[in-house]
């Protein structure tokens, strides 16, 4: 039963998604350690680290498109559930300073014992170790989903009503743990990280490390969401989003579908943050801010919603572009994302991803009878069967007909 | 004994007010097992009403709705009541566009509805024969990979049909189901409805008279959410009543 669901998962054309990133996994850590400095083919350690990061990044834009591109939730509070699995690493690495601190003590993190703080509090707890951190990831990202999904599906509440909440919820915790009181280090957050299981967080086989478990985490994703959205819950999750009162008619829980692909969404997006606190080397309650959540929406717009690849795309051209603004035109980053998302919205309503499916379109119209319309070149159509692909077509490989 | 025994359906003062204004005022109708229902009624009589508290969307502010002689509707959600055996066809045809005919029927299939039985979902052979089936009742068997929005509006009215039957429901209510057919279509809707009927009990909501003629069956007639007149056809057009109240104007 579970077999048969992976096979179908990987006999799509996520398969050659999931070899490419294991790939990078492999070859971008090898180029960076085995290939000295100024030979061809060496990449420096600060671009692993960026492209681990953007990994991070384009994981957190394909938990959201499974909510909002194949769901219809659109969340506007996904950065939330980044954040805390962010917190629940970087607690892991507070712990693991030890006596190296500031204050060298040997249980209380730095800023805990600035605020004068006796004992270590109970949920603190048991983040020395690694495994429980890592369960921790997982479950309060998973757990604060699960329970607001509960209640905000249960009541029904869609739409911008349902986005309305989500923002709300990542500006509470925002606020929460900006507060000295919380025990998160408040305003600074956590930072001056030493090591990840034993090794340090600088070193650049760290680094490297830390990039193939990114590729290898959003590997996974791929693979769950598309064993998920290739499955007959997919279809169900798109009947949700496009005939919600249908679906119901149809005898489906409405509300159980829509929690599903929540919950599963928000452990990924957890699990993305925890990999991307390392690689940044602090989390703060910034993290947490309202313009984050939306952000990730529109990386996700701009690759293609309703596709797997589209948000991968869109997450990490939009910040290499975000990296490449906000060093040359630091003034104009925002207003060009601002305009970025009105563009696509506006010209390309699928997204790059769509922008290429349509170019697959028309050669292949072409093909069956050739017209005086410009040709696409090929070699887009090539890229395009293999990452074009829509949300209708993804349960069959059947060639949607052009409007 | 109960009163709604060896009933389908069993309606007894039901009404309902949005904003004081009565849709429903103490309508009493019952459906028996295997029997066709025709409903017909002006605007505003409170057809879609009626389908809406069966279904579970609206909730009767009085009155009595039992299904199958002893399930209490009014306690159920939608989907609840769906996996019950009710099936609704709506109005305006709600098939799922961006799947396929094929995938349109295969989610409406009688199968487990939980969430990891539909993860972890495939089609055996009986599923596939019975999809295969239901494509030849309905006449879309040459259109199984298409998307169902490219279907023309018949098509989808009869997908619609297809998606009911293979919910397998005991009782299906069907509203306005020829409403943008041809001729041939509301015949061959006509008879397809009386093959169902045979099995199954449904009730039909139609504005459009020689189809109920087709129809051939029991004809209740609503204004103003509550019944009219009832019988026959023919009984019912020729009631001064309703002549003057729908078929007049």
């Amino acid at each position: 039963m579970i077999t048969q669901a992976l096979l179908r998962a990987l006999d799509r054309k996520a398969i050659w998604l999931v070899a490419i990133l294991f790939a990078l996994a492999v070859a971008v850590p090898a180029a960076n350690l085995l290939i000295p400095p100024g030979q061809p083919g060496h990449v420096p350690t600060y671009i692993v680290t960026l492209f681990g990061k953007y990994l991070t990044y384009a994981m957190l834009a394909l938990a959201l498109d499974l909510v909002w591109g194949y769901c219809g939730i659109l969340s506007l509070g996904h950065g939330a559930f980044f954040a805390l699995g962010g917190y629940a690493m970087g607690m892991y690495l507070m712990r693991q300073i030890g006596t190296r601190g500031v204050y060298a003590h040997p249980t209380l993190p730095d800023f805990m014992v600035f605020l004068n703080w006796k004992e270590l509090p109970w949920y603190w707890q048991g983040f020395d170790q690694f495994w429980f951190a890592a369960l921790m990831i997982v479950l309060v990202p998973g757990l604060l989903a699960f329970v607001f999904g509960f209640f905000a599906f249960r009541s029904r509440v869609t739409g911008v009503y349902l986005s309305i909440i989500t923002q709300a919820m990542t500006f509470a915790l925002l606020l929460a743990f900006f507060r000295n009181d919380m025990g998160f280090g408040g305003n600074n957050g956590l930072t001056d990280f030493k090591d990840i299981l034993g090794q340090p967080v600088q070193a650049a086989t760290t680094r490297g490390a830390l990039f193939a478990a990114s590729a290898i985490a959003l590997a996974l994703s791929v693979l769950v969401c598309s064993m998920i959205v290739n499955s007959k819950l997919g279809k169900v999750m798109v009947a949700v989003r496009d005939a919600e009162s249908r679906t119901r008619f149809l005898g489906y829980r409405v509300e159980y579908v829509k929690l599903f692909a929540f919950t599963v969404s928000a452990i990924m997006a957890g699990i993305a943050g925890a990999l991307y606190v390392p690689q940044v080397g602090i989390i703060n309650p910034g993290e947490f801010e309202p313009a984050n959540s939306i952000e990730v929406v529109i990386w996700t717009a701009v690759g293609g919603r309703g596709t797997i690849v589209g948000p991968i795309i869109g997450a990490v051209l939009v910040n290499m572009g975000k990296s490449y603004f906000t060093g040359a035109l630091p003034e104009l980053w925002l207003f060009a994302l601002g305009a970025l998302f009105i563009f696509v919205t506006l010209f390309l309503p699928k997204g790059i991803v769509g922008l290429l499916g349509q170019g697959r379109d028309m050669t292949h119209k072409q093909g069956q009878a050739p017209s005086p319309a410009a040709p696409s070149p090929p070699a887009q159509a090539a890229i395009a069967a293999e990452l074009g692909e829509d949300p209708a077509t993804l349960g069959d490989a059947q060639p949607k007909p052009a409007e | 004994m109960h009163k709604a025994q060896d009933t389908m359906l069993y309606l007894d003062g039901v009404s309902v007010a949005f904003d004081g204004f009565k849709a429903l005022n103490n309508l009493s109708i019952i459906v028996r097992p295997a029997e066709m229902l025709a409903i017909i009624g002006p605007n505003g009589a409170g057809k879609t009403t009626m389908m809406d508290i069966i279904t579970g969307k609206t909730r009767p502010d009085a009155g009595d709705v039992y299904f199958d002689g002893r399930t209490d509707l009014t306690r159920l959600d939608e989907a609840a009541i769906a996996n019950l055996g009710i099936g609704r066809k709506f109005q305006k045809p709600t098939v799922f566009e961006s799947h396929t005919v094929w995938d349109n029927l295969e989610m409406a299939l009688k199968t487990p509805r939980g969430i990891f039985a539909t993860l972890f979902y495939s089609a055996g052979g009986e599923d596939i024969a019975r999809i295969e089936e239901i494509l030849e009742t309905v006449r879309l068997a040459d259109r199984r990979d298409d998307l169902a929005a490219d279907l023309s509006h018949g098509q989808k009215q009869w997908l619609e049909i297809g998606m009911l039957l293979a919910q397998d429901p005991k009782l299906l209510l069907v509203d306005e189901p020829v409403a943008g057919m041809t001729d041939a279509e509301t015949v061959e809707t006509a008879r397809l409805l009386k093959e169902i009927a045979e099995t199954r009990s449904v009730v039909v909501v139609e504005h459009d008279m020689s189809f109920v003629r087709d129809l051939a069956t029991r004809v209740v007639c609503l204004a103003e959410g509550s019944v009219l007149a009832e019988g026959t056809l023919e009984q019912v057009s020729a009631n001064p009543i309703v002549i003057e109240r729908y078929l007049g104007r």
